[in-house]
C-alpha cells in the first residue's frame, strides 16, 4: 500500500541569508502509513515543531520534498490549502489560540474554513464534542470560562472537527495532571478508532509514547536519528540517554535486572513486564 | 516575516561604545541632531557623516544592520527627495522638460534632505545598537529626574517603557505562533477583500490580547511577590557613574557642535 505522507531529503534553514541563519532540519526522509500511530521524540531543538509545521504546509522546505498521497503538496496552491485540511496539526498549548464567544463556534471555525454546509458543519462540531467529551451545555459557553483541561480539549476538537486523515499533535499532553493527560490521550485513540487516522504525536513522556505507537521517530541534533518499533528503538537506551532524552520507566528497572544476573528480555510498556515476570516466576517454579 | 522588525534591537557588544554611560549617549545623542540641522553646506555634512561612520567603526556594529533596518524607510527617503528635487525653484535650471523642472538648488536640497534623514536614522540605530533597553531606561529615567520636581512620575514612566521594550519580541513571537495555529485550521489571511482581510483578523487578535493581559497579570503579580511598591525608597544595584571616556565623549560631540556652528554663522 503506498504510504500517506512521504518525506523526502528535506532541509529546512530558517533566516537563511542572514547572521541568524539556522539549519533546523537537514536531509530527513521517512514514510507514514495509513493508520500508523507515530511517536516523535527529540529534546527541546532537535527540530521536531518544525518538522512538524512542514508536514501540513505551514513552513516551505527549504529544500526536499512532502508528498501526501503521492502528490508533493507545493506542487500547487490547491494542494498545499487541501493539506492544511488533511494533515490536522494540534500545536503546543492549543488552548491558547482559542477566539470566538462559544465553544460550538470555536470547534466549527476549520470546518467553515473548508466551504462545507450548516448542517454538515453541526455534524462534525457534535462528533468531535463527543470525542473528546464535551457535554452538550459546554458547546455554548465561553471557552474562556473552562478550566484548563477543558479548553485543550476544545482546541483538540477544533481540529478534529476537520477529520484529517493525518493527525498531528505538539506534545498535547504538556502541563496537564494525569487525569487531564489519561483524558487526551484516551480522546486520541478514540479519534484514530472512530476514521481509522493516522497519528503523529510529539511527546517527551516516554511511558506513553511506548504504550500507545507502534512506531518511533527519534530526532537529534536536526537529523533523523533513529525510526523503529519501539521495541527496536528502546533496545538503544544508552543512545538515546546520550541524546539527552528518556528511555520508560519499566525499561530501565528491567536493564538493572540485567545487570544484576536476572535472565530477563528488556520490556518497554508495563503489561510486558507482567507478561515477563510471571514467565520467570513460572519457571523457577517448574525446576 | 514579522522577525525582521529591528525596532529596540540591541546588539551586545564590548566596545567603547558600549560601554559609554546611557546618559551620555542620550545627551550626545540629542547634541548630535541639533548639529545635524544647522548643518547647511557641504563641509558640515561631511564632518557630520565622518563623525558617524567613526563612531559606528568604533562599535564593532557591522554596516550591514544599518542597511536592513533602513529597508522599511526607503519609500520615505524616495519621497522627501523626489519632493524637494521637483518643488524647489532656485538656482539654475538643469532639466526643463514638459512639467519637470529640476534645479540646482533643488538637487543640493534633495540630497540635502535625505543625506539629513539617514544621518538622524543612523544616528538614533547607534544608540539603540549599542545600549541594552533596560540601561537606556535606567539612562531616561535619570536625565528625567530633575521632573519629579513638578510631580511627573519619572519612574513610572521609565518603568513601563522598560516593559513595553522587553514585551516587543515576545509579543512578535506570540503573534507567529496564533497565525501558525489558525492558518493550521484552514484560516485565510491573504486573500478577499479588505474587509474580509480585517475580518481575518479577529481569530488572531482576541488571543493575543488574552495572552498580552495574562501576561500583564503574571507580571504584576510576580513584581509584587518581589515587594515591588513603585520608584520610593527602591535602590539600584548597578549605579550609573561617568567615567573619563564618557568626558571625552563629551568633548568630541561637543567640537563636533561648535564646529557645525562656526561652519553656519561663518560659511567657511
Amino acid at each position: 500500500m503506498e504510504p500517506i505522507l512521504q518525506v523526502q531529503n528535506l532541509n529546512y534553514i530558517y533566516s537563511a541569508g542572514t547572521p541568524f541563519q539556522h539549519q533546523a532540519l537537514e536531509d530527513v526522509s521517512f514514510c507514514v502509513h495509513r493508520g500508523e500511530f507515530i511517536g516523535v521524540l527529540g529534546h527541546t531543538g532537535s527540530g521536531k515543531s518544525t518538522l512538524m509545521q512542514q508536514l501540513n504546509g505551514l513552513l516551505k522546505p527549504t529544500s526536499g520534498t512532502i508528498l501526501l498521497d503521492g502528490q508533493d503538496i507545493w506542487s500547487d496552491k490547491n494542494l498545499t490549502r487541501q493539506a492544511r485540511f488533511r494533515v490536522g496539526l494540534v500545536f503546543q498549548y492549543p488552548e491558547y489560540q482559542l477566539f470566538e464567544e462559544t465553544v460550538y463556534k470555536d470547534i466549527a471555525f476549520g470546518p467553515k474554513n473548508m466551504g462545507l454546509k450548516e448542517d454538515d458543519i453541526d455534524i462534525r462540531v457534535r462528533e468531535a464534542a463527543a470525542i473528546v467529551g464535551l457535554t452538550e451545555q459546554q458547546l455554548q459557553v465561553s471557552p474562556f470560562d473552562l478550566s484548563g483541561g477543558q479548553k485543550r480539549r476544545v482546541a483538540i476538537a477544533g481540529v478534529i472537527a476537520m477529520q484529517p486523515e493525518v493527525l498531528i499533535l505538539d506534545e498535547p499532553t504538556a502541563g496537564l495532571d494525569p487525569a487531564g493527560r489519561a483524558g487526551i490521550l484516551k480522546n486520541i485513540e478514540d479519534y484514530r478508532r472512530a476514521h481509522n487516522a493516522t497519528i503523529m504525536m510529539v511527546s517527551h513522556s516516554m511511558d506513553d509514547v511506548a504504550r500507545l505507537t507502534d512506531r518511533l521517530l527519534v530526532l537529534n541534533g536536526s537529523h533523523l536519528a533513529m525510526d523503529g518499533t519501539p521495541a527496536q528503538i528502546f533496545a538503544r537506551a544508552e543512545e538515546l540517554v546520550q541524546m539527552g532524552l528518556n528511555i520508560p520507566q519499566v525499561t530501565r528497572v528491567f536493564l538493572e535486572l540485567q545487570k544484576l544476573g536476572l535472565d530477563v528480555e528488556p520490556v518497554y510498556t508495563l503489561q510486558q513486564a507482567v507478561d515477563a515476570l510471571s514467565a520467570l516466576k513460572g519457571g523457577a517454579a517448574s525446576c | 516575516m514579522l522577525k525582521d522588525i529591528t525596532l529596540g534591537q540591541y546588539f551586545p557588544g564590548n566596545s567603547v561604545i558600549h560601554r559609554l554611560d546611557p546618559r551620555t549617549k542620550l545627551i550626545i545623542l540629542v547634541v548630535y541632531i541639533v548639529a545635524l540641522f544647522l548643518a547647511v553646506n557641504w563641509v558640515s555634512y561631511a564632518l557630520m557623516a565622518a563623525f558617524l561612520l567613526t563612531v559606528i567603526r568604533i562599535s564593532t556594529i557591522p554596516a550591514k544592520s544599518f542597511l536592513r533596518g533602513m529597508k522599511p524607510l526607503l519609500l520615505i527617503l524616495i519621497f522627501t527627495g523626489v519632493l524637494n528635487l521637483f518643488f524647489t525653484t532656485d538656482g539654475e535650471v538643469l532639466v526643463d522638460f514638459w512639467i519637470i523642472t529640476i534645479t540646482t538648488g533643488g538637487l543640493q536640497r534633495a540630497i540635502f534632505m535625505v543625506l539629513r534623514i539617514l544621518l538622524l536614522i543612523c544616528g538614533t540605530f547607534l544608540l539603540t545598537y549599542t545600549t541594552s533597553p533596560i540601561s537606556l531606561t535606567d539612562g531616561l529615567e535619570s536625565l528625567m529626574n530633575p521632573l519629579k520636581v513638578i510631580k511627573v512620575p519619572v519612574h513610572e514612566l521609565s518603568m513601563m517603557m522598560c516593559i513595553a521594550l522587553r514585551f516587543i519580541p515576545t509579543l512578535i513571537e506570540e503573534t507567529d505562533k496564533i497565525m501558525s495555529a489558525q492558518k493550521a485550521r484552514g484560516a485565510d489571511f491573504e486573500s478577499g477583500s479588505l474587509m474580509d482581510k480585517a475580518r481575518a483578523l479577529i481569530p488572531i487578535l482576541v488571543p493575543l490580547f488574552i495572552s498580552a493581559f495574562r501576561r500583564a497579570d503574571e507580571l504584576a503579580t510576580a513584581m509584587e511577590c518581589r515587594c515591588y511598591q513603585g520608584g520610593t525608597g527602591r535602590t539600584k544595584m548597578k549605579l550609573l557613574r561617568y567615567t573619563l571616556w564618557d568626558f571625552y565623549a563629551f568633548m568630541t560631540a561637543g567640537a563636533v557642535l561648535a564646529a557645525v556652528c562656526v561652519l553656519r554663522y561663518f560659511g567657511l
